[in-house]
């Protein structure tokens, strides 16, 4: 087994570690924000056979953040969901970091043009 | 049904999705989708968004389980996820403009296809000792732990299984699953990875991926909250609850009815999209 290959999974166990702790925090804030909802809107009859898209302050961030400040059930799922979307996004800047300090240049392209995809696709497809 | 009974009976059918497809490897997705168009009549596109963020919470949950193990290789992992992340943009964009019955007819055949790999006996690919240039010079091989100590392989056919790799990304961002199958097959069959370096690798490029198309979901409308919060939670309980449970049971006769659940759901998914109720 090369030296790489230790440090690489000594890097990937910390960053396994992690996500386990990112996931957990973003189910509970899930959770939470579920409870809200079902205390406030339970007994309103769920309707999701049509399709209508979600209104803008559940799409983009900004909305989502302000939603969840007012302690608005649906903002804060939508809030922990991004948690969520964001764990493996982390999970790839750190591996890019590791990288980096192995001066493995190749894989820190790698990684860095993986990393772009993901941002253009949180924040640039909208 | 109201919003309540609506949460505590997807929670439930989610757990049960989670579960099965932890114990047999297929993914909890794969039968996710299907179970909410088909009993629920959930729209198509809200239950393709729900299912996608419950795919990276099980990627992303048992990813350091996987990694203690010893067998992925996130070099591996890495650059394919190149090709995995731009095929799941390319999905997740296809998947705005593709009609809905189109999608149900391609998720049935798919849902077909995996119970076929699933229910075929694992053909064993013979072992290469010459190592292939490209592979070597992306830094690709590797060992994984053996009964006999450390085991080195040689990676081979980058290209093919990079292209593979495209395909499985763009299944992932149209359908919303994890298509783990294919991710298998690529590096398993193509590039001749050991069976369980395909395995472990492939679960965590799974969240990537879908972390890939899951924004674009996300900012196109396409992720109700109200739907996602159940599906998540459970689909994660129960996977959490069938890792634990796998290495106890025996999954044979699990993996047969499991299987047989989704040709039906398959078949009933290209029926609905051929007669245009989905």
């Amino acid at each position: 087994m090369t030296g790489n290959e230790w440090s690489d999974r000594r890097v990937e166990s910390i960053v396994g570690n992690l996500l386990r702790v990112g996931v957990t925090l973003a189910g509970c804030v899930v959770l939470a924000g579920g409870m809200i909802f079902l205390v406030r809107h339970g007994t309103q009859p769920a309707h999701y056979r049509v399709f209508l898209g979600e209104p803008s302050d559940l799409r983009r961030l900004r909305g989502i953040i302000h939603g969840a400040i007012a302690l608005r059930g649906r903002a804060i799922i939508q809030l922990g969901l991004i948690m969520l979307i964001a764990t493996p996004i982390a999970r790839v800047a750190f591996a890019m970091f590791g990288f980096a300090e192995e001066k493995d240049r190749m894989y820190v392209l790698f990684t860095g043009i993986v990393l772009v995809i993901l941002l253009y696709s949180l924040v640039g497809s909208a | 049904m109201n919003n309540l009974e609506f949460s505590l009976v997807i929670g439930v059918c989610s757990l049960g999705a989670g579960f099965l497809g932890a114990l047999t490897g297929l993914g909890g997705g794969v039968a996710l989708v299907p179970l909410l168009t088909l009993l629920f009549h959930v729209d198509i596109r809200y239950a393709i968004g729900a299912s996608l963020v419950s795919v990276i919470a099980t990627s992303s949950g048992a990813a350091a389980a996987y990694v203690k193990e010893g067998f992925t290789n996130i070099r591996i992992g890495m650059f394919l996820e190149i090709a995995t992340t731009l095929g799941a943009l390319l999905g997740a964009f296809l998947a705005l403009m593709v009609p809905t019955s189109a999608i149900a007819i391609i998720f049935g055949a798919v849902l077909l296809f995996s119970a076929y790999l699933s229910g075929r006996p694992q053909p064993v690919v013979p072992e290469d000792d010459h190592p292939d240039l490209l592979a070597t010079r992306l830094g690709m091989n590797g060992s994984y732990p053996s009964l006999d100590g450390p085991r080195s392989y040689y990676v081979h056919r980058v290209p093919t299984g990079f292209s593979l790799m495209f395909g499985a990304g763009a299944l992932s961002g149209l359908l919303g699953i994890g298509s783990g199958a294919v991710k298998v097959l690529a590096m398993d069959q193509a590039m001749k990875i050991p069976f369980k370096v395909s395995t472990t690798t492939s679960n965590l490029m799974i969240g990537v991926t879908a972390a890939a198309s899951a924004g674009v979901y996300l900012n196109r409308g396409y992720v109700d909250p109200g739907l996602a919060m159940p599906v998540t939670l459970g689909v994660l309980a129960g996977s959490l609850i069938g890792t634990k449970v796998l290495v106890k049971t025996r999954t044979r006769w699990l993996r047969l009815v499991f299987s047989t659940v989704i040709v039906l759901l398959g078949l009933e998914m290209v029926y609905k999209g051929v007669s245009g109720h989905i």
